[in-house]
């Protein structure tokens, strides 16, 4: 019956054109590999954005080769205006934001992992997938547009405040394309969601109670709750934003603004309507952006230290708790904005809240590495990075949800080192925890070992090198958004340290490239996975690397043990697989 | 809600279970081309269709809700708000669109029944009154553009433009989904296994009328 199943399967498999197979494939591995080189591609883009950025800030003037050809409009003679940096900050952000940081946590490794993890064959609705990954995909092209077509891209940043984002003329052409943009990606992350919870709720294989997921089914479940919800309020102040700039309307832009002498025919409308409705989204969305990785980095810290995750249960409260104070603190973003100090007060404490569940999953953590055996893979490596930046960036977030302390630090360098050191920086970790882990899964060979610890190691120097400078120059007082320094007395004491941050930053992107090295090079020559090269337990270790079309097939797994038994006395290993028959007296 | 969770994971997951009546899509799941989605595309239950569309909802009640809420600050911002007078045609309108709903009810009734030429008559109907309802609509607008009130002559209209074109589109969506079960009309009479997408379109439609009914009534208010 399987042998013919499978002849049956590799008989249709084969019929497919390479378009249906790899293009337009309704198959969740191949939709989350898409995504992964989607934001992989992105990630390059943003990179690429970064520098030219720390090289403006740094040496404005500087006649960058290559660039005015790429980009004679904006960048005439490879010179970048103050302006043109305006726009590059404001790509970079929106790129990295969506479709780095968003789309390869939740929709690249879980649309590739989640159905494995549950024993599913596919998600629940895989044509509605595959136009998700195509709506993103156009949102990309959207986003991307504006540097080779009208007027450039926005200036407005990637938060789009109004009036400069509203008024059309000063914020341009590629504004508008910029509310496409999201649009197309907001409606792709719904979709997705929908995807993700009735898969969760409704494809779990015999024996998978929600009780026996592992931690990063958890996390994408819940991080899909999140987009579900907040998706539409960004949806909803994008087609404000598009009506208010081409459309004559008032939502955002109040009465009485004069740009270039003249006086716009706008009125009655509020910048701090947008900032409302953005921000509602916003918050959550940082929150579906570490979720994922939270998930990724508990299931991988376990793995590799031989041990059940410390605290399963308390793991899975956290992050339900996480998601639910994630809607109630996006007033943070605006202590300056001249909120009641009341207002201000209790988005204060809540802020603060979420320390206590992220403290729980950091503890956690390492109650999980404390007296394991240990394995220093990379993706371990990372891993425990990440709990290193993870505490970093969000100690300088308390520091910041104190609204006096607020006051002083907000659009200076010291929020940009903030964010960077928790989303950038973590969100990356665990983004390269998550390849570094399940490359033998998703592509059936073996990323190389020595280049990865290479790749680890100035990373994780360099990263330091850039983010831990960058705090003292928001202190001092740097504010951000500036194309450059060298007009302000007093942070020409400053210079070195920005010399500094901007050459580590070169350095760090250069290590980089020993990742692409071993990540394209593995792809093609690398050594041939086995089925479970970590000897992990969670199910997509049962099936071959990589798995055939239809997962499991025939062979629908049965659960009888939870996520996390490693180390368990009396086990035959020291790992147990999901859908071990092995039965062993407990002894915890 | 968790028993059934529980209960649902040891009949549904890989193994498609067919309700009421089978067709054929037996077994292990062991058909070809699950994973890419080949020549058999695979069937869940009726109940998973349902929890997506539920779950679909659920961001357009967000949609609007944030139009609400941006609406409500709006009106509070500054003295500009004007209301105006609805045109009389959207009571008419509002009417229509809850015969469909009814008329939808009954091609429902009917293709569970396996009347296939009552159901596919209370379809058309259904498809009718709720292009009559979008036909309505711009019939609105074009009263109110005749009455000088456009997109940004005021607050209160921008607003009502916003709402009833977020509407109509959202409709448009689910009158298509409609017209393509029309075209199909056939197969769905035959194999009561893709009965699953009319239920999943009526809760779609049904919403679209509860939605219609808040909007008509916020747009009251704020006239």
């Amino acid at each position: 019956m399987a042998e013919t199943s499978a002849a049956v399967a590799h008989t249709s498999a084969a019929r497919k054109s390479f378009i249906r197979r790899y293009v337009f494939s309704t198959d969740h591995k191949v939709i989350g590999i898409q995504y992964y080189f989607l934001a992989l591609f992105s990630v390059l883009v943003g990179v690429v954005l970064s520098v030219l950025m720390r090289i403006h800030l740094v040496w404005p003037g500087t006649e960058i080769p290559l660039l005015g050809k790429i980009l004679p409009q904006g960048a005439p003679g490879g010179v970048i205006s103050p302006e043109y940096y305006l726009s590059l900050l404001t790509i970079h952000g929106t790129l990295m934001v969506f479709f780095v940081l968003t789309v390869a946590g939740q929709s690249g490794f879980g649309n590739f992992i989640l159905p494995l993890q549950i024993g599913a064959e596919d998600m629940a609705f895989p044509r509605l997938n595959m136009l998700s990954f195509w709506l993103t995909f156009a949102g990309l092209i959207a986003l991307l547009a504006p540097f080779f077509v009208g007027d450039g891209p926005p200036i407005s940043g990637w938060t789009a405040y109004p009036p400069l984002s509203a008024i059309g003329k000063a914020a341009g052409a590629g504004q508008d394309l910029w509310v496409v943009s999201i649009a197309l990606f907001c409606v792709a992350s719904m979709l997705g969601a929908l995807n993700f919870i009735t898969t969760v709720l409704d494809l779990r294989t015999r024996g998978l109670s929600l009780m026996r997921l592992p931690l990063t089914v958890w996390a994408w479940f819940i991080t899909a709750v999140l987009a579900l919800l907040s998706f539409a309020v960004l949806l909803a102040a994008g087609v404000l934003l598009l009506l208010d700039r081409v459309g004559g309307t008032s939502f955002f832009v109040p009465g009485g603004l004069i740009v270039g002498g003249q006086i716009l025919d706008f009125h009655g409308g509020s910048p701090l309507l947008w900032q409302h409705l953005f921000w509602f989204f916003g918050h959550p969305e940082v929150y579906i952006v570490i979720l994922p990785v939270m998930g990724i980095i508990s299931h991988v810290v376990a793995t590799f230290s031989r041990k059940p995750i410390f605290g399963y249960r308390p793991m899975v409260y956290a992050l339900l708790a996480i998601g639910f104070l994630g809607f109630c603190v996006w007033g943070h973003h605006m202590f300056v904005s001249g909120m009641s100090p009341y207002s201000g007060f209790a988005f204060g404490v809540l802020t603060m809240a979420i320390a206590v569940p992220s403290s729980i999953k950091t503890f956690n953590w390492l109650g999980t590495l404390w007296g394991g055996k240990l394995r220093f893979t990379t993706a371990m490596l990372f891993a425990l990075a990440f709990v290193s930046v993870f505490v970093t960036g969000g100690l300088s977030g308390i520091f910041l949800g104190q609204p006096p302390l607020d006051a002083y630090l907000h659009d200076t360098y010291f929020v940009v080192a903030h964010f960077h050191m928790i989303m950038g920086v973590a969100a990356i970790f665990g983004i390269f925890v998550g390849t570094y882990f399940w490359f033998p899964k998703m592509f059936g060979r073996m990323l190389n070992p020595t280049l990865g610890a290479i790749h680890f190691w100035l990373t994780f120097l360099g990263v330091y090198a850039i983010f831990i400078p960058m705090h003292f120059v928001g202190l001092a007082g740097t504010p951000r958004r500036y194309a450059f320094f060298s007009a302000f007395d007093f942070m020409a004491p400053l210079a070195g340290l920005e010399r500094f941050i901007s050459i580590a930053a070169f350095v760090t992107a250069a290590a980089q490239l020993f990742f692409l090295a071993n990540l394209f090079w593995s792809l093609f020559w690398g050594p041939r996975a086995s089925e479970n090269p970590w000897q992990a337990t969670s199910l997509e270790w049962t099936l071959p690397s990589p798995p055939p079309p239809d997962n499991f097939g025939a062979r629908h797994p049965v659960v009888r043990h939870g996520p996390y038994e490693l180390s368990v006395p009396g086990a035959a290993k020291d790992y147990i697989m999901q859908d071990s028959t092995e039965e062993v007296r407990v002894g915890s | 809600m968790a028993p059934a969770l529980l209960k649902s994971t040891t009949a549904s997951a890989a193994i498609p279970t067919v309700h009421g009546g089978g067709n054929g899509f037996h077994g292990g799941g062991s058909f070809p081309g699950g994973g890419g989605g080949g020549e058999f595309p695979r069937r869940l239950p009726a109940h998973t269709y349902r929890l997506g569309m539920w779950l679909g909802l659920i961001p357009i009640v967000m949609l609007f809700v944030a139009f609400t809420s941006a609406g409500v600050v709006r009106s509070g911002l500054s003295t500009d708000w004007a209301g105006f007078t609805l045109p009389r045609v959207l009571w008419l309108n509002t009417m229509l669109l809850l015969a469909s709903s009814a008329t939808l009810e009954l091609s429902r009734r009917s293709l569970t029944a396996g009347l296939g030429r009552m159901f596919a008559g209370w379809l058309y109907t259904t498809a009718a009154l709720g292009l009559a309802f979008v036909g309505g609509q711009l019939m609105a607008w074009r009263e109110l553009i005749a009455r000088g009130v456009y997109l940004a002559t005021n607050p209160s209209s921008s607003f009502f433009y916003l709402l009833t074109a977020a509407h109509g589109v959202h409709l448009l969506g689910g009158i298509a989904a409609l017209l393509y079960m029309l075209f199909r009309a056939r197969v769905m009479v035959a194999e009561p296994a893709r009965r699953t997408a009319l239920e999943v379109t009526a809760i779609y439609r049904h919403f679209m009328d509860g939605l219609w009914i808040y909007i008509f009534l916020l747009l009251v208010r704020w006239s």
